[in-house]
């Protein structure tokens, strides 16, 4: 099962292993990761699963939507690498993914 | 007649009604605190609804959780720009175009103009503030004696909260929620609309004061120096900055006001759930978006549909409006188990479509949460158990989901 490690805002890291096929934002509600949240669970229509690349993921994790370019737009301290964890599915290429969190979701 | 006799006459009514007559606009329904039986019969036999006649015109209803999301998010076929609710504008002048009712891109450019106020890192800033006009507010509630909830706490509070954002003259902060009254009492009576127009022609003189002072002094971070100061915002048009302000205080206030209200409603129609707060009130957060799913404080938004599109496999028209109903979708069994049941410890509780979906979403959303979440953490330190004595009275509105009033009493 990939592993996948969500380090706060604040700087605490949390380490999952979830099935494959799980997306990021899942695998931080269903093991109660905080600082995710998920509201619209998983349709990419909310932003509040906001969450930054680590830059050595970047080409495995791939390039945004245009939906998720389009929530992206509205979400706090959105970066270059920022994105929608709704839409990142873990495979076994991506164990050890290692994602950062935004100070908060909105 | 209690909420249980209500509920079970309307369902009676709702199962008795031709669909072809059933129009969901009629605020009626609403003010009577009927309408919840009606959309659990659409979604059953009609989830897409075509009302011809409909008291503001044609339109459809979208009442399933999964239409109201696929509609929601696609803002390309379904417009904001013709307005966000059924009524529609007497006169092309007499539009006050807001951020909420345009596309993109001038929706994207003035809604980041104010967005900053409610983004993480000032509602950290603005915490404190809320607690500990939360906790005066609690204080000073009578014991053993009846009140109205509405004005002496849900109002109060939120009133004060917007007089912060706005940075409004605190000594006249109770023009706040009464502009927002006067401009979500919309309807067909001319009259009556221009008196609603007068008293709004008052607001924005008064804002146009206070755009005065903000516009030539350093940038602060209240609304109105933030709308002052960005070039999105800067120089919109009387009836633009009107707009905006509607959708600022109707926003910020009248949501948070009627989620403040139905809470405590709804603790007191649920027993066992007030039980299960008392003795855990670290489910208060979770309890908080509960409360929201279960009044859905605006009842619908509506978009007009800019192409011919199929939704739940009826076809809709170029030019035609449509509501999505919000307060239906959140009561859809098939999305939501237990639809009808508010339970405080609800799992992925965060899942309602109350503050909608897509690039319109509620920018206000967090705040709102945290407000509620203050007042609940606040009375369940002094008064675990406030009971409502008698049934709330309703805004008649089919838009604005809230009360007017309602009676309760803190056990001596």
């Amino acid at each position: 099962m990939p592993k996948v490690t969500f380090i706060s805002h604040a700087g605490k890291a949390h380490t999952v292993d979830v099935p494959v096929g799980t997306t990021v934002m899942r695998a931080a509600v269903d093991n109660g990761v905080p600082g995710i949240d998920g509201d619209c669970g998983g349709q990419c229509a909310c932003a509040t699963c906001h969450i930054f690349i680590e830059p050595e993921w970047q080409a495995k994790t791939g390039k945004r939507t245009e939906a998720e370019s389009d929530m992206l737009e509205f979400a706090d301290g959105t970066l270059p690498n920022s994105r929608l964890g709704c839409q990142i599915e873990l495979t076994a290429a991506l164990d050890g993914l290692t994602v950062r969190m935004p100070e908060g979701q909105h | 007649m209690n909420a249980a006799a209500i509920l079970a006459a309307a369902r009676e009514e709702a199962y008795a009604t031709p669909l072809d007559t059933l129009d969901m606009s009629d605020p009626a329904r609403f003010a009577a605190g009927k309408q919840l039986p009606f959309f659990e019969r659409l979604r059953k036999e009609a989830p897409v609804h075509f009302q011809p006649n409909g008291l503001y015109g044609p339109f459809w209803s979208i009442t399933t959780y999964k239409d109201i999301m696929a509609t929601d998010t696609n803002h390309k076929v379904f417009s904001s720009s013709h307005g966000i609710t059924l009524v529609e504008p007497r006169s092309e002048e007499l539009k006050a175009p807001m951020f909420i009712a345009m596309d993109p891109p001038k929706h994207d450019d003035q809604r980041k103009a104010v967005s900053g106020i409610v983004a993480p890192g000032n509602l950290a800033n603005m915490e404190e503030l809320i607690r500990s006009r939360t906790i005066k507010v609690v204080e000073a509630l009578p014991v053993g004696e009846t009140f109205d909830w509405v004005q002496r706490v849900s109002v109060n509070l939120t009133t004060q909260m917007l007089a912060t954002l706005f940075d409004f003259p605190f000594e006249d902060r109770n023009l706040l929620p009464h502009w927002s009254d006067v401009a979500t009492t919309v309807g067909l009576d001319e009259a009556a609309m221009d008196a609603r127009e007068a008293e709004l022609q008052k607001m924005l003189k008064y804002f146009i004061g206070l755009w005065n002072q903000r516009v030539n002094a350093p940038p602060k971070t209240d609304l109105i120096s933030m709308l002052a100061h960005n070039p999105a915002t800067r120089h919109m048009p009387p009836r633009e900055y009107m707009g905006n302000l509607i959708l600022l205080i109707v926003g910020g206030n009248d949501t948070t006001r009627n989620s403040m209200t139905g809470g405590l409603k709804f603790l007191n129609e649920f027993p066992g759930e007030y039980d299960k707060l008392r003795a855990n009130p670290a489910l208060i957060p979770n309890m908080v978006s509960e409360i929201i799913r279960y009044q859905t404080p605006l009842a619908y938004m509506r978009r007009t549909a800019i192409q011919d599109f199929e939704v739940g496999g009826k076809t809709i028209k170029a030019g035609e409006k449509l509501a999505m109903w919000y307060v239906s979708g959140n009561r859809d069994e098939t999305a939501i188990p237990d639809a009808d049941r508010f339970i405080i410890d609800r799992k992925n509780v965060r899942n309602h479509l109350s503050f909608g979906f897509g690039i319109h979403r509620c920018v206000g959303n967090r705040l709102a949460e945290l407000q509620l979440k203050i007042l609940w953490e606040e009375l369940m330190k002094r008064h675990p158990r406030i009971d409502v004595v008698e049934q709330p009275t309703r805004v008649p509105s089919s838009f604005v989901n809230g009360y007017l009033s309602m009676k309760v009493k803190i056990p001596a």
